[in-house]
């Protein structure tokens, strides 16, 4: 009997057994990878309104994103980890947000910070995307008009706690890389 | 009126010495008062007057003070509120109640013009600002969500006593 038909017969639950079949060595390779990745986030500061303010502000000496280490905020897509859309995506900057998305190596995340980008906000009008999921994946949503520093500091922190969880194996082997 | 470009001197045109001074404000920077707030363990101090996100609000018998009005829904500038208006039996004071009462926080804007437009003050600016989720559903709060986050408010507007 292989795992599944031990599944189907109700003899092994469908996630017992998931730790066992990773071998010793890949599960600890894949707590390093994930300790790695989870503590050099670089974010990608899609700044296109008034929450880029606050996000400078985290960055900033005072609430300081460095103590998490994701204080390298690189302008090129391609050298970062995390894309921190900070404010109104309008239709026209869509494109845009999308292509930035792409060109971002994997893994990659991202944040939708403040109402304009997590839903659209107040701005229930044509020209601009109510939400940016509607474009993008979204891993984590953070409410407020803009959130203060301390509401982007735990988001950073929720998502390397879910970093810290996610399957490095199984993603090289082609599954998704979504939690 | 012409602006002439500085002509830099050997001692500029050298540039290690502009490093050095630079690594000075540096260095001296270690000695200074430390500004970092630890984030988890030291918090702001909020001001009275800050408004994080909506919550309503129980009278000190543990009732609801909202009589789904709809005022709010009707004056928030995002549309985040959603009311559905229930009936309860006659012989109260109250005549409705909200059924349903939800907040979208990713639409919320913290502007307080539903606290403002209360006639009850049910609706009450919590202090709690810091919310995460992974998916919006999580972060539409229903009326028992922002019932705890409101807590009881002690005041003389009190719908079940006096008309």
């Amino acid at each position: 009997m292989n795992r599944g038909e031990l599944i189907q017969a109700g003899k092994l639950e469908a996630s017992e057994g998931e730790e066992a079949r990773r071998s010793f060595f890949t599960s600890r390779l894949e707590a390093l990878v994930n300790w790695g990745r989870k503590n050099s986030l670089w974010p990608m500061p899609l700044g296109t309104a008034c929450c880029a303010i606050e996000l400078m502000a985290t960055v900033g000496p005072r609430y300081d994103m460095a103590r998490f280490g994701a204080e390298a905020l690189r302008f090129s897509p391609r050298q970062c980890d995390v894309m921190i859309v900070a404010g109104t995506i309008t239709k026209k900057m869509a494109p845009v947000a999308r292509r930035v998305y792409e060109q971002m190596p994997n893994p990659k995340w991202v944040i939708a910070m403040g109402a304009c980008a997590s839903s659209g906000g107040m701005f229930r009008s044509y020209p601009t995307v109510q939400g940016v999921d509607e474009i993008i994946p979204v891993d984590l949503y953070v409410p407020g008009c803009p959130p203060r520093p301390e509401a982007l500091l735990l988001a950073i922190m929720e998502l390397q706690k879910r970093i810290a969880r996610e399957p490095v194996v199984a993603a090289a082997r082609g599954s998704s890389t979504a939690f | 009126m012409l602006v002439n470009r500085h002509r830099i001197t050997w001692w500029e045109r050298i540039y290690l010495p502009a490093v050095a001074r630079g690594l000075w404000i540096t260095f001296r920077h270690m000695f200074r008062r430390k500004v970092t707030m630890q984030y988890p363990e030291q918090r702001w101090s909020l001001p009275a007057y800050f408004r994080g996100f909506p919550g309503l609000v129980r009278d000190p018998k543990g009732r609801v003070k909202c009589v789904a009005c709809f005022l709010c829904e009707w004056v928030c500038p995002p549309k985040a509120i959603h009311i559905e208006a229930g009936e309860l039996p006659a012989g109260n004071n109250v005549e409705k109640f909200p059924e349903i009462f939800d907040i979208n926080l990713l639409r919320c804007i913290n502007c307080g013009y539903c606290e403002e437009v209360c006639p009850e003050q049910a609706i009450f600016m919590t202090r709690q600002f810091e919310f995460v989720a992974p998916a919006r559903g999580e972060l539409i709060f229903g009326k028992e969500k922002l019932l705890e986050m409101g807590g009881v408010r002690p005041d003389p507007i009190l719908k079940w006593e006096n008309k």
